[in-house]
């Protein structure tokens, strides 16, 4: 899995490594040190999907927020572009943000409500005329299916799937290269799901943008992504396009997890 | 067969920001003990306010009409004293997230013990060793020290197992499961409704699985309902109405719906449109404004057509057999 092109592939994450330190039991014993990523390494490239699955505690959540800077690194790399996120000064970071964004999973409690839906998509936007500014977001509002007077109002006028895209909107506006989704579609209802799925799939066609798709839901990952890695314990365990891994996983673990997901058909 | 709940024409208006709005319109559905039924249907179907109306649990000012039965005595109506009486004796109830379910000031042994010494007098010593035995039933890993632990200090799973222990503890003849495995990790989804399932079929309980995962009714109930905008639009035999998918709200449903392996790289088939307000719901037919089967009869609430044998849909233009 040590396949790091550098310089080659959009997103190069490196033997990535985080421990969280818990507190003591006592003031002499020593913390307890849970390894939530143990030497993650994988590539990604442009325009491409890649799938990460495990369950709760298997480390895709701390991946995401490594992969997005949110958190450092306790050893490893994340290079987006050829760059080095985690190296990089706070003023070149910010100004590197606009490469990546990402989309949360709940649109409830991922947009401010005091906010107009305009001022909340043109966040990430560095400082712009406002005429710029105005277009940017209803092009990306567009992008989404939405009209551009819905700048004007605010996030409770809109329904669950209506508030998950404009948080696609706001990932979008600064078209970057990738976009990290963590579990954009499980708050969702199934028919507002398979709309936003949709939406994602036809944004990559039309604008060339890789997706980082945290799910545990193996039957949306296999619509989405080209490619799956299968997480647990912090490593990644099995990797693979969807139709091998999900009709001849070879990992216990990968077949553990296809056998428990439920199926809504009969055999 | 007995019939253990008798549901006929039930109607629940409640008071919203906008005035009235008709949350359920009209449900009718009948539970033999031991018998199982799923209500499938998304937010706003009215599938948590027909749990609710059974448990007498519906927000202030809502307005219930119809008739629920059970085991012969009339739920609508009833003063509270006798709701109260019920729930968590003759009916337990499972909710989504057992986390705000749970009292995180209590230890898990009291809440288990809680309703056998409310309900049926144990005290305090004879209600903390039933407990114990209602944990190890429900295989909650180390239950003796697990007695004393608090919520926070357990799993999702674990804490799911506690509700389920707490629910079963006075064994209620009725299991009101509101989608109990939605906040579960996959692997232990299973491993829960294995366990729900095999304690209704251990005491002959009738269950009333509600979810919004296809998936999970598939391997649970012997029977479902697809639930919309306050009606039925389909109801029979889970297997029966799973390959028939008659109505155009059921099909649109499992259409959307990724399935691993069926549908890589095409676009999803989508339902144009989304679940309007329950204020907004047209007098008709709930799905006429977003269906693709929509003619003019559909303005009126169409009744329940036979598909097949105990299989019905409400709807005028029914999809063909696929």
């Amino acid at each position: 899995m040590t396949d790091a092109k550098p310089g080659l592939s959009l997103l190069v994450v490196d033997t990535l490594t985080k421990d969280y330190r818990l507190p003591r039991d006592s003031l002499f014993s020593p913390p307890h040190i849970v390894h939530a990523l143990q030497g993650v390494s994988f590539t990604l490239d442009s325009g491409r999907s890649l799938g990460i699955v495990g369950e709760s505690g298997s480390g895709k959540s701390t991946l995401a927020r490594l992969v997005m800077a949110l958190e450092t690194p306790t050893a490893g790399t994340v290079s987006l572009l050829g760059r080095d996120l985690h190296a990089l000064p706070a003023n070149d970071l910010r100004a590197a943000r606009r490469d990546f964004q990402m989309v949360f999973q709940d649109p409830y409690g991922s947009l401010d409500p005091r906010q107009r839906v305009g001022r909340i998509v043109a966040e990430p936007l560095p400082a712009v005329a406002p005429k710029e500014r105005h277009d940017r977001v209803a092009e990306a509002l567009d992008a989404v299916g939405l009209r551009g007077t819905d700048a004007d109002k605010y996030p409770h006028e809109f329904s669950g799937g209506q508030r998950q895209r404009i948080a696609i909107a706001r990932a979008l506006i600064t078209r970057p290269k990738l976009i990290v989704a963590d579990e954009p579609v499980s708050a969702l209802d199934v028919s507002v799901q398979a709309q936003v799925l949709n939406l994602l799939q036809d944004l990559r066609v039309r604008f060339g943008v890789a997706y980082l798709f945290i799910s545990h839901d193996l039957a949306v990952v296999d619509h989405v992504c080209d490619e799956v890695a299968v997480m647990q314990h912090g490593r990644i365990v099995e990797r693979g396009t969807p139709e091998r891994l999900f009709t001849r996983a070879e990992h216990p673990y990968t077949q553990s997890l296809i056998a428990a997901a439920p199926q809504a058909r009969f055999q | 067969m007995n019939t253990l709940l008798d549901v006929r024409d039930l109607r629940v208006r409640l008071n919203t920001a906008r005035g009235p709005a008709d949350a359920l319109r009209g449900v009718s559905f009948a539970l033999a003990k031991g018998e199982t039924l799923g209500i499938i249907g998304e937010s706003g179907c009215g599938k948590s306010m027909t749990a609710l109306a059974l448990m007498g649990l519906l927000p202030d000012g809502a307005v219930t009409s119809g008739s629920i039965r059970f085991d012969g005595d009339e739920l609508v109506g009833a003063d509270d004293a006798r709701l109260c009486a019920l729930r968590g004796r003759r009916i337990g109830m499972i909710f989504q997230e057992p986390m705000t379910a749970l009292n995180p000031l209590h230890t898990v042994g009291t809440q288990v013990a809680e309703p056998l010494r409310h309900h049926l007098g144990m005290n305090k010593a004879e209600a903390r060793a039933e407990a114990l035995r209602l944990l190890e039933r429900v295989r909650l890993p180390q239950a003796a020290q697990r007695l004393d632990a608090y919520p926070h200090q357990l799993s999702g799973g674990q804490r799911q197992r506690v509700m389920i222990a707490a629910a079963l503890a006075c064994g209620p003849e009725l299991l009101i499961a509101d989608e109990p495995t939605t906040a579960l990790d996959v692997s232990i989804q299973r491993e829960i409704l294995d366990l729900i399932a095999e304690l209704v079929s251990e005491r002959g309980m009738g269950l009333l699985l509600i979810s919004h995962d296809l998936g999970v009714m598939a391997h649970t109930v012997q029977r479902v309902m697809v639930m919309y905008g306050g009606t039925v639009a389909e109801r029979g035999p889970t297997r029966a109405v799973f390959e028939r998918l008659a109505h155009p709200y059921t099909r649109g449903l499992f259409r959307a719906r990724p399935q691993l392996g069926l549908s890589r790289g095409r676009p999803l088939e989508t339902i144009a449109g989304r679940v309007p307000e329950l204020v907004d719901m047209p007098r008709g037919c709930p799905f006429a404004d977003r269906c693709h089967r929509v003619v003019e009869a559909c303005r009126e609430m169409p009744p329940a057509f036979s598909v097949g044998a105990n299989h019905e849909a409400r709807c005028f233009n029914m999809e063909p057999a696929p």
